[in-house]
């Protein structure tokens, strides 16, 4: 705890003593968002005294889209297009806790060929959101270059799902049961190829971007959740890794193959903007190695969807479970009624719960600090509305 | 009601294109045409080869084009000229026109990507008009006004921001003798104008009547403020040693070393804090997109965006003038231009085309080498861009007030040290008079 206090940097310091002393009258409201080029679909008012944030309140829900409700006036199969919507980037993972709570409710075994295929499917999406995060991070630092970079690497791994899937980002491609389809010919060496590539590639990004003593500056000792008030306000996924508690779903409650791939849960102990900036890069990183097995592992021929009858149903009751996201953990609680529609589905997803922790992180920083906390937070707003 | 167009003929269109041809005719030649004669009339022409430079003068150079060598040579040597068009501001825009482009071009292969593609000359030079093109459309733009702003500021900032930035320009020299203004205390002029800006964008941004303005404004003027000192230090070593506030005595004064092999340290200072007085990467806090929308910039809309943006890179056009006129020697360089582009006695039309009578060697070659050097230094403040984040206030004030100064003090004692032993500035045994 000590040391941690010791990295709290000098500005951080003064927005505290500020804090203490700030009356009502010397403040400045400021409305960021939803129409502010550094919120997303998304609106914090913030005071301000000065050039510190002394308050910040979240105001989400403008992207409100009633998917919970929604599922309930459809068949579990008819739910799969409509609940990627909430993350077209992620929109594999997304799928992927529901069908495997559907599975649990209506007791369908999936093949193994189809288990591989759906890892496969999820890593490359973690790969694809999280450039796409990165690229946000990257100009909202006002990085114009690594912008750019992901944005454009992101591209092949979009190529590769649009082989696997046939679609570019909406894949609707786990269904209860397994996959639509079967791998295409050639992929195998194909996504091979493309991580040999991209592994470079990540080597530039930290050259360009992470190693930058500008960055470094601008994002050590900005924003630091203690692993105690990380686990307080519930954080998850690369937020709460980066707090220093090595939670990972891949590894914590494995799913489907997980169990069989070697990897490590990447975590950083100096729970600050920067390690929360870098985990999700170490995760891509993890994701390349784990990528390779599953590639290695996969079985040469098979079945990759389980036989299902006309409208999937199970006998009365709920299930629960969870996937590692991009952005933590992403949980589906389902109650069944016996019909072939659920009775209520509850998305937990993992932007809402890291949105929390910003007015937490907010108060006391910088104006200049909020995009750096903000999206270091690895917060989705289309998401975290449902 | 709803507005049909008419139905297109073609003999209406032709009608009306006659029509046209018509009326400008009929106004050249009776409105226009008798009117110049009349101003011209009662202006008095110099004399030019001998002979008083009438109205009825210009009607000849038709015939004869080396009739015209002369007179060009004498309004090239006017002020307005100079003002207008050559080392003025006409010269400068388009060296900040290019700069845009070269910019946005440079960027993008940085960037893996292809920049500014099609608006282009019929398929070659891919994107060269893209800046034509975003002229017209910021000229066509709607001019919005937040309510409550004040509106004779509002106005005038813009304007005052391209007259202050053409302002420094006037004061650049580009070879021998080719300055608008050639003062003896030239630098000091530029830094006296160049403390305007932080006062435009804070008026500005006060007058605008918004939150994010106003926090940019703000931050403008205290990124100015803690750059402009240690920016006019770095430039006072250059002083000691040159001896003269006059540009173009300093750039001469460096005839055999640049100051840049002496000053190494004043050269770095001057020039991180230039991009700090240009708000460029990485200190473009007062724009800071993603923190405060555009900063000062936020409620500009249309032309006086354009206008801004114009002003802004004629500072950079100027910025990096000055220095390559304080360090890099100003326009000296080894003479590439042969004395003369032609034969001497050649027929009229070649006579004219190879500029014969005031194409001038040492002139055309300075002017070279000062652009080559200019564009040069350009280059590198676009650089940052692509590699480099923005900087946080706080290590933006640190650095200015704590590190640079330092730093200038540092290379102002070195140049007085080699002063005081004789070394180089006045009399030294280094420099060549």
């Amino acid at each position: 705890m000590a040391d941690l206090e010791d990295r709290i940097s000098e500005s951080q310091k003064m927005g505290m003593q500020i804090l203490k002393e700030s009356d009502d009258d010397r403040l400045m409201t400021l409305s960021v968002g939803p129409q502010h080029p550094g919120s997303g679909h998304f609106r914090f008012i913030v005071k301000l005294d000065g050039d510190y944030i002394v308050h910040c309140d979240p105001d989400p829900g403008y992207v409100h889209r009633g998917e919970e409700k929604m599922t309930e006036y459809r068949n579990f199969i008819q739910n799969i297009p409509h609940l990627e919507r909430p993350v077209i980037h992620d929109s594999t993972n997304i799928t992927y806790s529901y069908s495997l709570a559907v599975e649990e409710l209506t007791g369908i075994e999936v093949p193994r060929r189809g288990q591989f295929i759906r890892a496969i499917a999820s890593e490359l999406n973690r790969q694809v959101y999280t450039l796409y995060w990165l690229a946000i991070y990257g100009i909202f630092l006002g990085h114009s270059t690594m912008f750019m970079w992901p944005t454009g690497d992101r591209e092949l791994f979009i190529d590769l799902l649009e082989a696997l899937t046939g679609a570019r980002v909406t894949h609707a491609f786990n269904i209860p049961g397994g996959v639509r389809n079967d791998v295409p010919n050639g992929f195998k060496d194909r996504c091979l190829r493309q991580i040999t590539y991209y592994e470079k590639r990540l080597k530039e990004y930290e050259d360009i971007f992470y190693n930058n003593p500008l960055v470094r500056q601008r994002t050590e000792g900005v924003g630091i959740l203690t692993k105690e008030d990380a686990i307080r306000l519930g954080v998850t996924g690369s937020v709460l890794r980066a707090s220093g508690v090595p939670y990972d779903i891949r590894k914590a409650e494995p799913y489907d193959v997980y169990n069989e791939i070697d990897f490590k849960v990447q975590y950083m102990k100096t729970a600050d903007s920067f390690a929360r900036a870098y985990v999700p890069f170490l995760d891509m990183r993890e994701s390349c190695h784990i990528l390779r097995q599953l590639l290695d592992k996969m079985p040469e021929a098979g079945e990759v969807r389980a036989k299902l009858q006309a409208n999937p149903r199970g006998p009365p009751g709920e299930a629960y479970r969870r996937v590692e996201s991009g952005r933590g953990a992403l949980g589906y609680y389902i109650i069944s009624d016996g019909t072939p529609k659920p009775y209520r589905v509850k998305i937990s997803v993992g932007s809402f719960r890291n949105m929390l922790a910003l007015p937490h992180l907010l108060v006391g920083a910088k104006m200049g600090d909020m995009p750096v906390i903000y999206w270091a937070l690895n917060y989705w707003p289309v998401e975290a509305d449902r | 009601m709803a507005t049909v167009p008419e139905e297109f003929r073609f003999g209406n269109f032709l009608a009306s294109i006659i029509w046209v041809i018509l009326i400008v005719i009929v106004v050249l030649t009776l409105v226009i045409l008798p009117l110049t004669f009349i101003v011209l009339f009662y202006l008095p022409l110099p004399p030019v080869n001998g002979e008083v430079l009438t109205p009825y003068l210009f009607l000849t150079m038709i015939v004869d084009p080396t009739r015209t060598l002369p007179i060009v040579k004498y309004l090239i040597h006017t002020t307005p000229f100079k003002v207008i068009v050559f080392p003025g501001f006409v010269f400068a825009a388009i060296i900040a026109a290019a700069t845009i482009f070269v910019e946005r071009k440079f960027l993008a292969k940085m960037q893996l990507r292809v920049g500014p593609l099609y608006a282009g000359v019929w398929g070659v030079g891919e994107g060269i008009l893209q800046l034509a093109a975003d002229g017209l459309k910021v000229i066509s733009k709607e001019i919005l006004i937040p309510s409550g702003a004040d509106k004779p500021i509002f106005w005038a900032a813009p304007i005052a921001f391209v007259a202050t930035a053409a302002a420094v320009v006037a004061l650049i020299p580009v070879a021998p003798g080719w300055v608008v203004s050639n003062t003896n205390v030239g630098l000091i002029a530029v830094f006296a104008i160049l403390g305007f800006f932080p006062l435009i964008a804070l008026l500005f941004s006060w007058a605008s009547n918004s939150k994010y303005p106003f926090i940019g404004g703000l931050r403008a003027l205290h990124q100015m403020i803690a750059f402009e000192i240690p920016f006019i230090l770095s430039a006072l070593s250059v002083v000691i040693l040159a001896g003269s506030l006059n540009l173009t005595h300093i750039a001469t004064s460096q005839h055999p070393f640049w100051f840049i092999l002496v000053l190494p340290i004043s050269a770095f200072v001057f020039f991180i804090s230039s991009l700090a007085e240009l708000e460029r990467v990485p200190f473009d806090l007062p724009e800071a997109e993603s923190e405060i929308v555009a900063g000062w910039l936020t409620e500009t809309s249309g032309m006086i965006y354009g206008l801004i943006q114009l002003g802004s890179y004629l500072k950079v056009y100027a910025l990096a003038a000055l220095f390559v006129i304080l360090f890099l020697g100003g326009w000296s360089g080894p003479q590439i231009f042969p004395h003369q582009l032609g034969p001497p006695d050649a027929i009229p039309l070649v006579k004219v085309l190879t500029l014969q009578g005031f194409y001038n060697h040492v002139t055309v070659n300075a002017i070279f080498w000062f652009l080559v050097k200019t564009i040069g230094i350009i280059m590198l403040m676009l650089l940052p861009r692509g590699i480099s984040p923005r900087i946080r206030i706080d290590i933006l004030l640190h650095t200015g007030w704590y590190k640079l100064i330092v730093l200038a003090f540092v290379n102002m004692f070195v140049a007085l040290a080699l002063i005081y032993a004789g070394i180089l500035g006045p009399g030294g045994s280094l420099s060549i008079h």
